[in-house]
């Protein structure tokens, strides 16, 4: 089954169109990546997906039904999103519990202690941190409470906003691999904006490329292994991105 | 052996703690520097930020820095007068910063600023100082400096914004720049054009370059050796390009932690925070 199927997808903000003419389908669990540079239009496919971006013509069906130009609370039950920067994504004065219990209230979820206690320790966060404020929490802790929050809903489909690109990198690679097992043991689809290839390599099966609002090209994670791109731009993405470096084919 | 340009012994940078004691947030950093091009890496808190402001004598209070030596080219840092050390930074040691559009400022033009870094230093006439300053323009690779330089900051995209700021750092001809993550806002594509810029720049004027970094890669790929620091401390001094044979564990381990273009590991190694930070 197609978990996202974007057809003809454009998006604009306030009349400017940023995005044009995108048209993929990322199958059910599945894990693929939209990359590109700022401005590129990559994470307001995202926004639009979750009805953050009203303004799109085209069609975008998520698991088989057709999405709304609002956010959608049906919507959010199986589709949640993940932000880049867990500082300003977690609300400063509500405390982990309170993130997490409201979001099983405003879809009218019962056994909520129990769900919180078991997303928690899905994240890898210890019970000590459930009744602590974000200001309390490091980075790479606070990504695991904004990862828990999207998680307690028992989505299908999770839209990951560069989501480790605010950490450091010995945290990252904590993130990362706790994404990867979430992914295998909740059989989640993943779509995944980044601008970082090597972290598509590690995460994603398949790429696209965007380059001014328009995907230029859908290849295979592999392709980051030799760098067998089609499109010219793609090209330079890898290359900019070190992908030709000496050090890299090493494989140090 | 001629001099160092900067010499660094037993650098200590401490903040107050609320029990009434102080934290050292750079412990007992040393370190010789030519005219070449030396990296610090490390990640947030490591103090690689810190140790940057402090040879400029930036750290405010109630932060405090001491050291048993802090010499640039050969005149001590830590006794100059307030004075004399402004008339030091920027006419002999320069700073970028990690994000330009915080670091220009936004109602005035591009020309003037620069201009404006160049007479502080060095008075010139007006025709002299517009001339140094669309030179330096076209030196940034700016195709068009007439236009560039009646712009505003917000008008130029953030490569640009960057090269903006390496233009006026560099304007009074300092012997040494320092960088700190002059390149992390940017896009990739804009930060290899950028730091291939910043690295000629250094080479072709003979100057030293203190390069501050999260980003080994980078830092291994821009300079000639690599400090690695952890919590406040140097924990391993490299060749850059013999960082791939870093011994200490924290190194290793920082390295083995990043996730690589022709992945294979179905994990990444993570590294045991406890050993190093009792967190």
């Amino acid at each position: 089954m197609t978990a996202i199927a974007l057809r003809g997808l454009n998006i604009a903000y306030a009349g400017t169109p940023v995005v044009r003419d995108v048209t993929l389908d990322v199958a059910e669990g599945e894990s693929f990546a939209l990359v590109g540079e700022s401005g590129s239009g990559k994470s307001t496919v995202l926004k639009a997906i979750t009805g953050l971006a009203p303004e799109w013509t085209g069609s975008i069906e998520v698991l088989g039904r057709p999405a709304a130009h609002h956010p959608d609370r049906k919507l959010a039950r199986v589709v949640q999103m993940v932000f880049q920067d867990p500082y300003g994504s977690l609300h400063p004065r509500k405390t982990v519990d309170a993130v997490l219990t409201e979001a099983l209230a405003i879809h009218g979820i019962g056994d909520r202690d129990a769900r919180v206690e078991a997303v928690l320790r899905d994240v890898g966060l210890d019970r000590r941190f459930r009744f602590r404020y974000p200001h309390q929490l490091s980075g790479g802790q606070r990504q695991r409470v904004a990862i828990a929050r999207a998680l307690v809903l028992e989505p299908r489909i999770l839209l990951l906003d560069e989501p480790t690109s605010a950490l450091d990198v010995s945290v990252q690679a904590e993130i990362l691999n706790l994404l990867k097992r979430l992914r295998a043991e909740h059989r989640l689809t993943y779509l995944l904006v980044t601008h970082n290839l090597p972290v598509v390599s590690f995460m994603c099966d398949r790429v696209a490329i965007m380059n001014r609002g328009r995907v230029v090209e859908i290849a295979p994670a592999a392709a980051l292994h030799d760098g067998e791109f089609q499109d010219s731009y793609s090209r330079q993405l890898y290359a900019a991105s070190g992908g030709n470096s000496p050090m890299e084919s090493a494989g140090r | 052996m001629t001099a160092p340009l900067l010499s660094v012994r037993d650098l200590r940078v401490s903040f107050p703690r609320r029990d009434g004691g102080r934290i050292n947030v750079v412990d007992g950093l040393s370190f010789d520097l030519g005219r070449e091009r030396l990296g610090i890496v490390g990640e947030s808190g490591s103090g690689k930020s810190m140790t940057g402001r402090a040879i400029l004598r930036l750290v405010r209070p109630p932060g405090r820095v001491e050291a048993s030596r802090l010499a640039f080219e050969g005149e001590d840092l830590t006794t100059l007068s307030e004075r004399r050390m402004r008339a030091l930074r920027g006419a002999r040691i320069s700073m970028v910063m990690q994000d330009p559009r915080y670091s220009l400022n936004p109602v005035m033009t591009v020309g003037r600023q620069i201009a404006e870094a160049l007479r502080v230093h060095t008075p010139l006439g007006r025709a002299a100082t517009r001339a140094r300053v669309l030179q330096m323009l076209q030196d940034v690779r700016i195709n068009d400096p007439e236009r560039v330089a009646a712009m505003y900051p917000h008008e130029v995209s953030g490569g640009m914004g960057q090269r903006i700021m390496i233009a006026m750092m560099l304007i009074p001809r300092p012997s040494l720049l320092i960088a700190d993550e002059p390149t992390s806002a940017l896009d990739v594509s804009v930060q290899a054009q950028v730091l291939g810029l910043m690295d000629s720049l250094v080479r072709g004027n003979g100057m030293g370059l203190i390069l501050i970094s999260h980003d080994l890669d980078l830092v291994a790929r821009y300079c000639d050796r690599i400090l690695v620091m952890n919590a406040g401390r140097v924990v391993e001094t490299c060749e850059a390009r013999r960082l791939g044979e870093a011994t200490h564990p924290y190194t290793r381990g920082l390295l083995a932690a990043v996730p690589r273009m022709r992945e294979t590991r179905a994990e990444l190694p993570t590294l045991d925070r406890r050993a190093w930070e009792g967190t």
